[in-house]
């Protein structure tokens, strides 16, 4: 395993050059394969209490993924990107950061958000549709989940650059954060992803790049994706750190990634890590996977379930028994309850929410639309017709969605 | 025999395939999906996967690689996959596709049709209902086409593929899966219908609504629902926003005197913007009333349990051909 120390910080190779100081790349490029600690030596050593404790995140993790599915079969939610078999990725993510630190999630990561402590009704509130975003960036430090993909990750860049600006200007109040950016294997294609790459690398911003690389863009495989050696290769080439981990080992993503981000926080640089995973259920609800993968490849995963790897381990390792076992299930479905009963009110946005917040003060249009709108809706109030009869609230998401990915 | 709107785009691809070895599908998950609406469903397996091809995630990629190939004599047909996703393309369709033939005094032209499923109406969540046709009607050098009706989507994508110009061919999402009776092979053998012609849907005698895309049926039942209160009302679908037909709208227009622009986008400094000053322009002396416009409001497409609110509606089509100054 090849760790992240001073040697890659940034050093000339040679005599000095026309064109700017060159980097060894050595220092740069990740393991050629993933890196693992269950199963090996590595695990012995590592923190009793945080095995327990990933452990049971997980089994929450992996409720989570599995309530948010009934939800969207129950018509509570529109739609729902699982992340199930990802769960590893997802709660560390959100373990390894401070109070202080930003997390920039993708339209997957509702999971890694309510990791972070937001409500889980307010992290699903875009997928339940009353509104696009449920919970306040600021409270949380959570960018909104982001569905362009990868146009969150130059936003993190950003963000981490304020910090140490506003570090600069200000020392007594300096944050020493990192921000944290999800990105699929998909979305590594998208300018926006390198040009966060490359940006990071110049500015020297603290940011993590956490690529969860579950082998599927919807249906395109990696293979069709990137020629690459590995995604975390593409860090090189942009001057920062590249890591490859193995995303269904949780000790391992939580080492990885917790020395990724206190890297970034020493000021050493931006990392990009890679975690190898695997998406178990489809793309969302209404995507339907046995067109482009087999059952065969789907069971071969399920067999690296990081829930069924980790439990193996602590049960042979003796820090989990039946009762543990147990109790973590009981949490799960404690957990459940609390997302059902959130859900239990239908909700019933206001109309007049269309108009707020389009701009900080409304211009005289809006205005005159929000009145406009208002009157007409008291009119049918008054003549008592529902307000409008084509689309009901309960078949605002018709069940026949194969129509739309994002369902 | 019925056909939806997506089976039928389905059949002009292949049709199109078929016809012309230059034509080229690209696009994210087109080949083994046949698309997250399935409008390429079965063209990889026919055509082999180079003729449909799977793209890394990567829309200006995406375009910009189909401008390559279109430089080289292929004829490319992309797929944006929805219409805010479009936008990473947005810098090729706007400093390329649309300039290289003037840029190079008419020497190199760039026959390539780019699909964008558009609109709301289908309880997507965010980003996924945009109606994104003002940007590219407002880029000369682009052609701008939306159909509204199962045959239209056969052959007007025909005609985009067979363009030697550039098309922008918005799909409407809500009607994708209406349904037709309609074979390919009629409309094969009758008159394509050529890029630049507008269609009376409905002829009428006391107002006319002008629409396309997604809002033709909503038009065609404020249209039914009028004549309880008395009106006729004409309903032209544009179809093709860019080449406009004048001629069409202004005879429709100066026939009744009255006209109400109807589409989802947002109003201002939308396409029905564009729409009342033409009309405005060549038919003053025929207008009893200004040109109204009902749209969508001037906000970013809501979540989708309130989308019903920002649609144009009956009651709201209704209500502004009230607002026609018939008791004059
Ligand atoms: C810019 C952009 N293009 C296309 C899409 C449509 N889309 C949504 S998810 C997806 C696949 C994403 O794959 P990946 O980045 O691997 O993430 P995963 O879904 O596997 O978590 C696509 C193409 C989008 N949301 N944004
Ligand atoms: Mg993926």
């Amino acid at each position: 395993m090849t760790v992240l120390d001073d040697s890659t910080a940034p050093g000339l190779v040679g005599p000095p050059h026309s064109h700017g100081p060159r980097r060894d790349p050595a220092p740069l490029l990740p393991d050629p394969e993933p890196v693992r600690i269950l199963g090996t030596p590595a695990a012995k050593t590592f923190d009793a209490g945080l095995q327990r404790d990933l452990y049971r995140r997980l089994v929450l993790g992996r409720r989570f993924n599995q309530q948010a599915t009934t939800l969207t079969r129950q018509g509570r939610l529109a739609v729902y990107p699982a992340s199930t078999g990802q769960e590893a990725c997802q709660i560390t993510a959100a373990m390894v950061l401070r109070g202080v630190d930003w997390l920039f999630p993708s339209y997957r990561d509702t999971l890694a958000v309510v990791a972070r402590g937001v409500r889980p009704l307010d992290a699903l509130t875009l997928m339940r549709g009353h509104a696009h975003s449920g919970y306040d960036p600021y409270e949380h430090r959570i960018a909104p989940l982001s569905t362009p993909l990868a146009t969150q990750a130059p936003h993190a860049v950003g963000l981490a650059h304020a910090a140490r600006l506003r570090a600069a200007m200000d020392p007594a109040s300096a944050e020493d954060l990192v921000a944290l950016a999800l990105v699929g294997d998909g979305g590594t294609s998208e300018g926006d992803f390198h040009e966060a790459l490359n940006f990071a690398g110049v500015l020297g911003a603290p940011v993590v790049f956490l690529v969860q690389n579950n082998g599927y863009a919807i249906s395109v495989p990696l293979a069709s994706q990137s020629a690459a050696p590995s995604l975390a290769h593409k860090a090189v080439g942009y001057g920062i750190a590249g890591r490859l981990v193995d995303g269904n080992d949780a000790l391992a993503m939580h080492s990885v990634l917790s020395a990724a981000v206190e890297y970034a926080r020493s000021g050493r640089g931006p990392v990009l890590v890679e975690a190898v995973t695997y998406r178990l259920d489809a793309h969302t609800n209404a995507d339907d996977a046995t067109r482009y993968r087999s059952a065969a490849e789907v069971d071969a995963w399920r067999a690296r379930d990081p829930l069924t790897l980790l439990e193996r381990h602590l049960r042979a390792a003796g820090l989990l028994d039946d009762a543990g076992v147990a109790a973590a299930a009981q949490a799960a479905e404690d957990l459940a309850d609390e997302i059902r009963a959130q859900f239990d009110d239908p909700p019933d946005p206001d109309p007049d929410s269309l108009f707020a917040h389009v701009y900080a003060q409304p211009t005289s249009q809006l205005r005159e639309q929000a009145a406009e709108l208002a009157a007409r809706l008291d009119a049918d109030a008054d003549a008592a017709f529902p307000a409008d009869t084509a689309f009901p609230a309960d078949t605002a998401f018709p069940a026949d969605a194969d129509e739309d990915e994002a369902r | 025999m019925s056909t939806t709107m997506v089976a039928a785009l389905n059949a002009a691809l292949r049709d199109s395939l078929r016809e012309d070895a230059g034509v080229h599908v690209l696009g994210e998950d087109v080949g083994t999906l046949g698309g997250v609406f399935r409008v390429t469903d079965g063209l990889a397996a026919e055509f082999g996967a180079q003729r449909c091809l799977d793209t890394p995630l990567a829309e200006a990629g995406i375009l910009g690689t189909a401008i390559g190939m279109a430089m080289y004599g292929l004829r490319p047909v992309v797929e944006m996959q929805f219409d805010a996703f479009a936008y990473p393309a947005f810098e090729q369709v706007v400093s390329h596709v649309a300039k290289m033939r003037n840029r190079t005094g008419g020497r190199m032209g760039l026959p390539i049709t780019i699909r964008v499923p558009y609109g709301g109406g289908v309880g997507g969540v965010e980003h996924h209902s945009d109606s994104s046709e003002a940007y590219y009607a407002h880029t000369p050098g682009l052609h701008v086409v939306t159909p509204a009706t199962v045959a239209d989507s056969y052959g007007l994508l025909r005609s985009a593929i067979a363009s030697d110009d550039p098309v922008v061919f918005l799909e409407p999402k809500r009607l994708y899966w209406s349904a037709a009776d309609f074979s390919p092979a009629e409309v094969a053998t009758a008159r394509v219908p050529p890029i630049g012609r507008a269609m009376v849907r409905r002829p009428g005698t006391s107002a006319t609504l002008l629409t396309y895309g997604p809002s033709l049926p909503i038009c065609l039942e404020a249209a039914a629902a009028a004549r309880s209160e008395g009106w006729d009302l004409a309903v032209v679908d544009l179809r093709s926003l860019v080449p406009f037909d004048d001629e069409t709208v202004c005879a429709a227009v100066r026939a009744t005197g009255r006209a109400v622009v109807v589409h989802e986008a947002a109003g201002f400094a939308g396409v029905g913007a564009e729409i009342a000053a033409r009309v405005t322009e060549r038919c003053f002396h025929h207008l009893a009333a200004p040109v109204l416009r009902v749209t969508g409001y001037d906000i970013p497409y809501p979540p989708p349990m309130l989308e019903k609110h920002h649609l144009p509606s009956v009651d709201r089509i209704l209500d502004a051909v009230a607002r026609l100054q018939w008791e004059q």
